[in-house]
């Protein structure tokens, strides 16, 4: 595993030295894992035109409900598409709406949170209006969002990113309320810094490393939650390959061809996991305390 | 300090108090008040270092911070070489903050952990765009130098620092923009006994180099004692004794002074003795006492201690106390 | 002298374990011996080993890095270095007891005050409730808490640190310990309440008998508690003697040093330059073969440099680590 990892980062070039990759492993073997467990999902999903030896969306009713074999590695679902495939092209969505979502949770999550930390008359109306957003059920808001536009992945997007928000905005602003107390601000302050330095030299910095690490979390609930909410029949349009939707259409066959649930599946845990992996060994990373004590 | 000159005083604070109101309760609708620092007036001289002492919640680090306007004063005034600042705003303060800087007592919190030495020590003159890129450069090499770092250590990051040098840091950033008042709020308290030594004379040397006026704040005597030329001794927000340092550690006049230099520790096993030492707590500066505020815990306390406040009363040129029992 | 010290270590080395190669050693060599109703302090810098010291002969070296790696504690004919922690549990609190700088962090927040100390008596001496209450009340009075029967009741945020201080002490003595082991008992407190302190822990020493090793920083704290005083630098003890002896005649240079980088209280004409230490106590692993101070002191030679110098008895019971100490009148093995 430590071979295979090294090859696979070095070829990435994410890291300068081998050295350097040793103490990382020892360190954060978890994380490491979790990395390259990512890593490779995305390669995969990204080559996915070139690496799927099927169209996804091609049906074949002679080779219906085929067990997982040599020509079709995960089997076929009811229509005889190809599982392997689908589940590839799966995760481009997973991994879009993952991405998007952590993206734009944390960008307005972060302008919310450091207005309201930093000014007072701010705080009280836009944290009574995130504890109003933290109230509204994912599911409830993607089923009223559907209903009120044409189902897509940006609705989709949108209906997950609204409830993520003042998650962000919480931590960013619990953040900003501490840094302000630190000595060092003072500090700043009385060596003339003005606002907007003392916001980007000061203040930001220190809500970045968090910020990435809960980014990471949520693009994890993310990716499950378009799957709850495809499954469910109110995510993604259901002629998308995403993993929820290949789970949902496989659930109806579940006895008799359970591959069509289990791959999928296996695929949407890996994800999950292994971006939880990654941000658990980023939250300790990014905290400059911890390194220099292990040093 | 004797010789008068005509231009004003380094530092002149006249009345300042702060005071903070602490939420009431459910079910009373009276609010406490926190007198921080409370009515307290005294001037700095040109090039002068006034230390302060007390101890802890006296006010001492709230008074600092009141003249740096890091805190807003709730009444009186504060001027800074004859300018009056105290109703200056955040943005009319930032010009004044080139002649008022500020060390602070704990050299890990009061460096920015993610920024590289150079740029803290460098942060002010960039502040106030101080010369081209090259000159500032040039400017941070030299405080580096001056404070006794190498010039090459810009690039590390604070915790790459000992305790002694983090401070010589502090220094350096409070120097950068020529200051003439720099308030030391407890600069050598967390340093080891030999790296405060080295705080300490740097401190001196460069007040003989630029003339720069110290507040130096500080709850040890003796620290205060070495560095000062005139020494202030606060209680519960309030200034009880300011005399010149001979004058207040020959003749203590206040039983609060008289007590702290009998609270110092001695220097050798012979001097032992038994201690005066003073009974109770130190109070809490939430509705503290009326009257003199350490009449509960002054051996010498008689009824009109508990009634009337002692106004700060000159006895002679040089020295001045707050006590109904001096006269 | 007595012929038989109360505790005695012996060559004590505590190490750390390092992640990456061999365990560090913080403290190196440790000897010394401590008599009945005696007070020892030992002073340093941070750093210097003294808390560590004070940790291992509790046995509450941080786990799982920290180890005592050689030598022997004795405490009523017990190695404390090899002795079991059932043992331990048994010593600590009736033989030896600690309090620590920052008495609020050893302090239960969610107990009363009265009840952590009654804990105390009915753990180690098996009393019923209201013998342990009136223990822990004796206690307080003992340690002049005012009001003791009210502040039975209070929970540790309700009091000063001054009187947290006098509880943490109250706590420590319910069992009547041989040894009272104080890890800088006044550093976070203020000079007048630091006063009654030290005037407290006198008063209790004289009354109760109980020796007592103090650690600390400062030497106005020695010169007024100390019987004996062993000065640690970077691990190691470099100079060891009675009060009188060390404040009359420093020997070592670092302890010459750290005396005249003391702002003197008494001293005349102030405004002069103190006496600094040019440099920083050396880190762990960059401690070489040869005296430790050598880098930063102003009479080193290549001898220094080259080979440790050992504790060496002068006069007396006064001991000094130095090449440089003059000539001892005896050698001492």
């Amino acid at each position: 595993m430590t071979q295979s990892l090294q090859q696979g980062l070095s070829h990435s070039g994410l890291s300068a030295t081998r050295a350097g990759l040793r103490r990382l492993w020892r360190r954060y073997p978890l994380s490491l894992i979790g990395g390259f467990v990512l890593i490779s999902l995305t390669v995969l999903s990204v080559l996915a035109p070139w690496l799927a030896p099927f169209d996804p969306f091609e049906m074949n009713v002679v080779d219906r409900l085929r067990e997982p074999g040599e020509e079709y590695f995960f089997g076929t679902d009811a229509y005889g598409r190809d599982l392997f495939s689908r589940t590839l092209y799966g995760g481009r969505i997973s991994l879009l709406i993952g991405l998007s979502v952590a993206g734009l949770s944390t960008l307005i999550g972060l302008l919310i949170g450091i207005l309201a930390g930093y000014s007072r008359s701010a705080d009280a109306v836009l944290m009574r209006i995130m504890d109003g957003l933290m109230a509204i059920p994912g599911i409830l808001l993607a089923i009223a969002l559907m209903s009120l536009a044409r189902p897509g992945i940006g609705v989709v997007v949108v209906a997950i990113t609204i409830p993520e928000i003042p998650r962000v905005v919480r931590l960013v602003r619990a953040v900003v309320l501490s840094v302000r107390e630190q000595v060092y601000i003072q500090a700043a302050i009385a060596t003339g810094t003005r606002l907007p330095r003392l916001m980007l030299k000061h203040i930001l910095p220190n809500t970045l490393a968090p910020l990435i690490v809960q980014a990471t979390y949520i693009a994890a609930s993310a990716v499950l939650i378009e799957s709850y909410l495809s499954f469910l029949g109110v995510g993604t349009p259901p002629e998308v390959p995403s993993w929820g939707n290949i789970i949902a259409e496989g659930r109806l066959y579940v006895q008799i061809a359970p591959w069509n649930i289990v791959c999928p599946s296996v695929f949407l845990a890996l994800m999950v996991l292994s971006i939880n992996m990654l941000g658990d060994g980023l939250r300790d990373m990014l905290d400059p305390r911890l390194q220099t004590r292990v040093r | 300090m004797s010789n008068q000159v005509a231009t004003p005083p380094a530092l002149d604070v006249v009345n300042l108090s702060k005071h903070y109101e602490l939420a009431g309760s459910w079910f009373s609708n009276k609010q406490a008040l926190v007198y921080a620092v409370d009515d307290v007036s005294f001037t700095l001289g040109r090039g002068e270092t006034l230390g302060l002492v007390g101890e802890s919640g006296c006010g001492k680090s709230t008074l600092g911070r009141t003249i740096l306007r890091l805190v807003e004063p709730t009444s009186g005034t504060i001027r800074l070489e004859g300018e009056d600042i105290t109703a200056l705003s955040a943005q009319e303060m930032i010009a004044r903050r080139q002649r008022l800087q500020v060390i602070f007592q704990d050299p890990y919190s009061s460096l920015n952990p993610r920024m590289r030495a150079g740029e803290i020590v460098g942060e002010p003159l960039t502040n106030f765009n101080r010369g081209t890129a090259a000159e500032q450069d040039e400017r941070i090499a030299f405080l580096f130098k001056r404070v006794g770092l190498r010039p090459d250590q810009r690039q590390n990051f604070p915790h790459e620092f000992s305790g002694g040098q983090r401070q010589r840091l502090g220094i350096a950033r409070a120097l950068a923009l020529g200051p003439s008042v720099i308030i030391g709020d407890e600069p050598v308290s967390a340093l080891d006994v030999s790296v405060q030594a080295q705080v300490i004379n740097l401190m001196m040397d460069l007040q003989d180099d630029y003339a720069i006026s110290y507040l130096f704040i500080a709850h040890d005597l003796s620290v205060v004692r070495h560095i000062s030329h005139r020494i202030a001794v606060m209680y519960l927000g309030q200034i009880v004794e300011l005399a010149t340092r001979q004058e207040l550690f020959e003749r203590p006049q206040h039983p609060y002074t008289q007590a702290l230099l009998a609270a110092v520790p001695i220097s050798h096993p012979r001097d032992r003795r038994k201690r005066i030492t003073l009974k109770g707590d130190v109070e809490s500066p939430i509705n503290p006492p009326a009257g003199c505020r350490f009449h509960n815990r002054c051996p010498h306390a008689v009824a009109v201690c508990s009634q009337e406040r002692p106004p700060l009363r000159p006895l002679s040129q040089d020295h001045a106390v707050a006590c109904h029992l001096v006269v | 002298m007595t012929d038989n010290p109360l505790l005695s270590v012996d060559g004590l080395t505590v190490a750390f374990s390092s992640p990456d190669g061999p365990p560090v050693a913080a403290v190196q060599e440790l000897s010394f011996s401590l008599n009945a109703g005696e007070t020892l302090c030992i002073v340093g810098e941070s750093g210097c080993g003294k808390s560590l010291t004070a940790l291992s002969l509790m046995r509450l070296l941080p786990r799982p890095h920290g180890m005592i790696g050689a030598g022997r504690i004795m405490l009523e004919g017990r190695d404390i270095a090899t002795a079991s922690e059932a043992d331990m549990r048994m010593l600590r609190g009736r033989a030896i007891s600690m309090i620590f700088q920052e008495p609020m962090t050893s302090l239960n927040p969610v107990l009363t005050i009265g009840s952590q100390i009654s804990e105390m008596v009915k753990v180690h001496e098996g009393l019923d409730e209201t013998a342990c209450r009136q223990r822990a009340l004796d206690m307080l009075k003992l340690v002049r808490i005012p009001e003791p029967e009210r502040r039975m009741d209070d929970y540790p945020h309700q009091l000063s640190g001054g009187m947290r201080q006098r509880v943490m002490i109250a706590m420590a003595l319910v069992c009547d310990p041989k040894i009272l082991l104080a890890d800088e008992p006044t550093t976070a407190l203020d000079v007048t309440i630091e006063a009654q302190i030290l005037e407290l822990i006198q008063d209790l020493k004289q009354r109760t008998g109980t020796a007592v090793i103090l650690i600390t920083h400062d030497f106005g704290v020695v010169a007024e508690m100390a019987d004996r005083v062993l000065v640690m630098y970077a691990g190691r003890q470099i100079e060891q003697g009675t009060a009188l002896e060390l404040f009359d005649a420093p020997t070592h240079p670092y302890t010459q040093a750290l005396m005249a980088a003391m702002p003197r209280f008494n001293a005349e004409g102030a405004q002069t330059r103190l006496k600094e230490i040019a440099g920083i106590v050396p880190a762990l692993h960059e401690r070489g073969q040869g005296c430790c101070f050598a880098p930063r002191c102003e009479k080193a030679t290549r001898h220094c440099f080259d080979s440790m110098p050992p504790l060496r008895l002068m006069a007396g019971e006064h001991s000094v680590a130095c090449w440089h100490a003059g000539s001892p009148q005896e050698r001492h093995p």
